[in-house]
């Protein structure tokens, strides 16, 4: 960004660089609108449409938001966690220990009091999970860097000890999760009836996007997490120690699975062990669409992915069952490597 | 002779060899050892597992590839046969035509998955499989007037299998011989010819490229082979050999679903048999399918009275609470990675061979 | 001949199950700059990862300035003050060309606050750099990523720079634009460890030259003496370079 860059260079490089830009890749970014005009026609009511647009947007960022962590963690160092859901698993019941006995501020009609109910669920949640992820990667992942077999096999134990564990502490019943009050109930835009918590959920999806954008493109150390995504070893050989970049990748990644359970378990409003493990599915999905490594393609994908689903559910419910995976299909067919190839060593 | 039906492929260890045959001689003759149903339904099972988890073997042990998607053939196979006895008539053409139909679905599948997503890493071949297995088992849950949804079907066998039937109207050795007791012959018989040649196919000069390219694929490429198609057909014939073992245990239950047949849970049940049991041993399957079983089965009794032990404490007693054991499997799977990663298999054959 | 700044003792690296490098002794002298010769496999590439800290040697030492850094993380011998160039450039395409150097310089929190001396001394040479500040390095030309890898290495002092074969592939044009950047280079107080296939390449500019072949030494001495000898060129060069002729 030459604007971002005063002093270091005479302006007429800017100006250069200005009129020489690259293009970007546009092509991903246009599938999204055109999906959904697509739909308009398909689905024939526009209120209806609305109210699934928004649906699909709101399930999207819920999806990205535990996805982005995975890819992140993938590209840097080349791990891949099948244990990530039960990071969203432990987040989702996490907020339980806040929002169950906090309950005269989650059922106040005070938009203050569940925000800030919801905001310590959310802080506790992250606190947890990002802690859970410090210790995994320090107990489980790091005897194993390196050793593809091995690492599916452990996160997968992982993954199944954990979810026995929230058995162990929370019982084998459902719980509720109670959604605040005042996210409660439909707005009614128009014609087209919209959930409020879906609004929130995609307020909260675009805040998170946009501060991983930030951090990653005008942060030291979010270049240093893109350059070690697309070359590690050169990242070592300027004389940055990635194996710490990748802790803090890895906890922050954790943390955001936390809170990705947190939305996603309000949205579901009751809670079981498998709730993690049954999001996997999308959310390995949506990251090979992506592109492994890539964030932008994870958001895309995310939001295609859900989008896709909440279309086909309407318009047809069986297909509706196979769409995410005729929607990967048809993405590895364009493009190999997903949306967004990171290009590797 | 022994060396041919072993394919060469010894147990390599005495304890393992002891245990081998006891396990064999235990199915062989499970019949007559017990009377209980629910004892002969754990020896059935076993059977079946053992070929299931060998063939799931094959890939993770064999081939170094990780597959989510064993129990989607497992399932096909099931799925396959029941359909056609409920749908056809109870005779073996339907049988015989749900196996062949089952296969060649199988091995569609595997063929399409496999040149698909086998060229690049491991990592992306585990994902895919992954969501195309639960992207089938939602399928089969979901179209319930072809599959019977979640309820799944129950079916009639043909005659012979049937557990009114009966052979002789006089007992042998103290056992009525009825379609119950034939149905698990049949189980057993095929179970131990598949597991046979299943070690005759890792012993083939076919099995060792594959552990060549297991090893190391680059070097395997480059002295010529195609690894990425000796991968595929080692993951067809993983395939369709969880797909027979579908099928033989459809045939043993006279019902098919989607819990029983496609969820997750089996995944975890295959994974945990095959690591704990050892990998790439064959034998390991055996070793672990037969311990799993066993501690699905009885293993909730003793947790069940240590629970009572304990029943002051809170936690630990919920820790030890009797639908707890798949925690205790899951440490047991996650340190099994870490310390043995050859398994039991592999560690009685180390101290078989003192260094 | 000045102090020595690098010294590897009968160095031997093995990458899996490959014996490459097989006791490798090798002298850097403080600054100038040191050319290392030899043909493809002889283990040249390996023997700058090797005291890179990416490799790690499985016998022998390397020493760098007075301190062992045989077994040290590469993180530990970059900071120790040594910067690599490898073959590949390791460039981050998706990064910008400025971003590429905000994170060779080490001790700059923010991008505006990189030395604009330097920078200026550095497009100089590279004057294609200022060109394209703001634009991903990925679509450089191959010969504009190989001066941001040099540039890279150079945007902060260190005190020695490893290069591995960097006209590999090069316009004639450009490599004399490179032959350029590392007289300016010997100028200042930076010692140089170049590894090259090209003799007429580094034929001007080197100072002292070893060659390498099949994990081994097998001469060492100055340039003047390599280029004035005609025996000796056709005995070593034929031996290392004969098919790049």
């Amino acid at each position: 960004m030459p604007n971002a860059m005063p002093n270091t260079t005479p302006a007429a490089a800017d100006a250069s660089a200005l009129l020489r830009r690259v293009p970007i890749d546009y092509l991903p970014l246009l599938i999204l609108p055109l999906l959904a005009l697509l739909a308009l026609p398909l689905v024939g009511s526009f209120p209806t449409w609305v109210t699934l647009t928004i649906a699909g947007l709101a399930m999207g960022m819920m999806i990205f938001i535990m996805a982005s962590g995975l890819t992140l963690i993938f590209g840097l160092m080349d791990v891949l966690n099948f244990g990530h859901g039960a990071f969203v698993s432990i987040g989702a019941f996490t907020a339980t220990l806040v929002l169950l006995p906090m309950k005269d501020w989650v059922q106040a009609d005070s938009l203050l009091l569940n925000l800030l109910a919801l905001g310590l669920a959310v802080l506790l949640a992250m606190t947890v999970t990002g802690l859970l992820g410090w210790a995994f990667e320090r107990i489980i992942i790091r005897p194993v860097y390196g050793l593809h077999l091995k690492q599916i096999l452990i996160t997968m134990g992982g993954m199944i000890v954990a979810e026995q564990m929230i058995h162990v502490i929370w019982g084998v019943e459902q719980i509720p999760l109670p959604m605040p009050e005042t996210f409660r109930g439909v707005l009614i835009v128009g014609d087209a009836a919209v959930e409020k918590y879906r609004l929130i959920a995609v307020g909260i999806g675009l805040a998170v996007f946009a501060i991983m954008f930030l951090v990653l493109n005008r942060t030291k150390i979010g270049l240093l997490i893109r350059a070690g995504v697309e070359n590690g070893e050169m990242v070592e050989a300027l004389g940055y120690r990635i194996r710490r970049l990748f802790v803090g990748v890895f906890i922050a990644g954790s943390a955001l699975a936390g809170l990705g359970g947190v939305l996603w378990g309000l949205y579901k409003e009751t809670l079981t062990a498998a709730i993690g493990s049954e999001t996997t599915v999308l959310v390995f999905i949506v990251i090979i669409i992506g592109g492994l490594g890539s964030v932008g393609g994870c958001f895309i994908g995310a939001l295609l992915v859900a989008l896709v689903t909440n279309y086909a559910g309407f318009l047809a419910p069986k297909v509706a069952l196979v769409s995410n995976i005729l929607l990967m299909v048809a993405i590895l067919l364009w493009r190999p490597q997903g949306l967004y190839s990171v290009a590797k060593r | 002779m022994l060396a041919k039906l072993f394919s060469g492929d010894f147990p390599r260890s005495r304890v393992l060899a002891a245990l081998l045959l006891v396990i064999l001689f235990s199915l062989a003759c499970a019949p007559f050892l017990t009377t209980g149903a629910r004892m002969l339904n754990v020896a059935a099972t076993i059977c079946i597992f053992i070929v299931l988890a060998a063939s799931y073997d094959l890939l993770l042990g064999y081939t170094g590839i990780v597959s989510f998607a064993h129990t989607m053939f497992y399932g096909i196979g099931a799925y396959g046969v029941g359909l056609a006895l409920n749908s056809i008539a109870a005779n073996w053409w339907a049988v015989f035509a749900g196996v062949i139909a089952a296969l060649l679905l199988s091995l569609a599948l595997a063929l399409v998955i496999g040149l698909f997503s086998l060229r690049v890493k491991a990592i992306f071949f585990a994902m895919i499989t992954l969501a195309v297995a639960s992207a089938f088992a939602v399928l089969a849950s979901q179209l319930s007037d072809f599959t019977g949804g979640e309820d799944g079907r129950s079916f009639t066998v043909p005659e012979i299998l049937h557990p009114d039937f009966r052979l002789f109207d006089a007992e042998v050795f103290g056992r009525v011989i009825d379609g119950k007791l034939i149905t698990y012959y049949l189980v057993f018989c095929s179970a131990l010819v598949l597991f046979l040649l299943m070690l005759r196919i890792v012993n083939s000069p076919f099995g060792r490229v594959l552990q060549a390219i297991r090893e190391n694929d680059f070097r395997a490429e480059a002295l010529g082979y195609r690894t990425a198609i000796y991968r595929t057909i080692g993951n067809c014939l993983a395939a369709l050999i969880a797909t027979l073992a579908g099928a033989l245990m459809t045939l043993w239950l006279r019902y098919v679903g989607p819990a029983t047949f496609l969820s997750f849970e089996v995944m975890t049940d295959v994974l945990l048999i095959v690591v704990i049991g050892g990998m790439g041993t064959l034998y390991g399957a055996v070793i672990g399918a037969t311990l799993l079983i066993l501690a699905q089965n009885y293993l909730h009794a003793l947790m069940g009275q240590t629970s009572a032990a304990l029943s002051g404490i809170p936690w630990l007693s919920m820790l030890f609470h009797p639908d707890r054991w798949l925690l205790w499997l899951g440490v047991l799977f996650v340190l099994s990675v870490y310390f043995f990663p050859s398994g039991i298999v592999g560690r009685l054959r180390r101290s078989a061979r003192p260094a | 001949m000045s102090e020595a700044l690098l010294t590897l003792k009968g160095v031997h690296t093995h990458i899996g199950q490959y014996h490459i490098l097989q006791g490798i002794d090798l002298v850097v002298p403080k600054n100038g700059l040191m050319v290392l010769l030899g043909r493809n496999g002889a283990g040249k590439t390996t023997t700058l990862r090797t005291i890179m800290g990416l490799w790690h040697a499985s016998q022998g030492t390397v020493n760098f300035a007075g301190r062992d850094i045989t077994h040290s993380a590469t993180p530990d011998i970059s900071c120790a003050g040594i910067a690599y160039v490898p073959e590949n450039m390791g460039i981050f395409a998706d990064l910008t060309v400025r971003e590429n150097l905000f994170l060779a310089a080490r001790n700059v929190k923010k991008a505006g606050e990189m030395d604009t001396a330097r920078l200026e001394w550095i497009f100089g040479f590279f004057p294609a750099l200022r060109k394209f500040w703001g634009q991903p390095a990925g679509t450089l030309s191959g010969g504009q990523k190989q001066m941001l890898a040099i540039a890279r290495a150079i945007v902060e002092p260190r005190k020695l720079l490893l290069v591995d074969e960097p006209t590999k592939g090069l316009a004639p044009a450009i490599v004399r634009s490179l032959i350029d950047a590392f007289l300016e280079l010997k100028t200042t107080e930076t010692t140089i460890l170049l590894v090259e296939q090209n003799f007429n390449f580094v034929k001007s500019l080197g100072d002292s030259v070893a060659v390498i072949d099949d994990g081994r030494m097998v001469h060492t001495g100055t340039m003047a003496e390599l280029s004035g000898d005609m025996d000796l060129q056709q005995k070593l060069l034929g031996l290392a370079l004969e098919h790049q002729y």
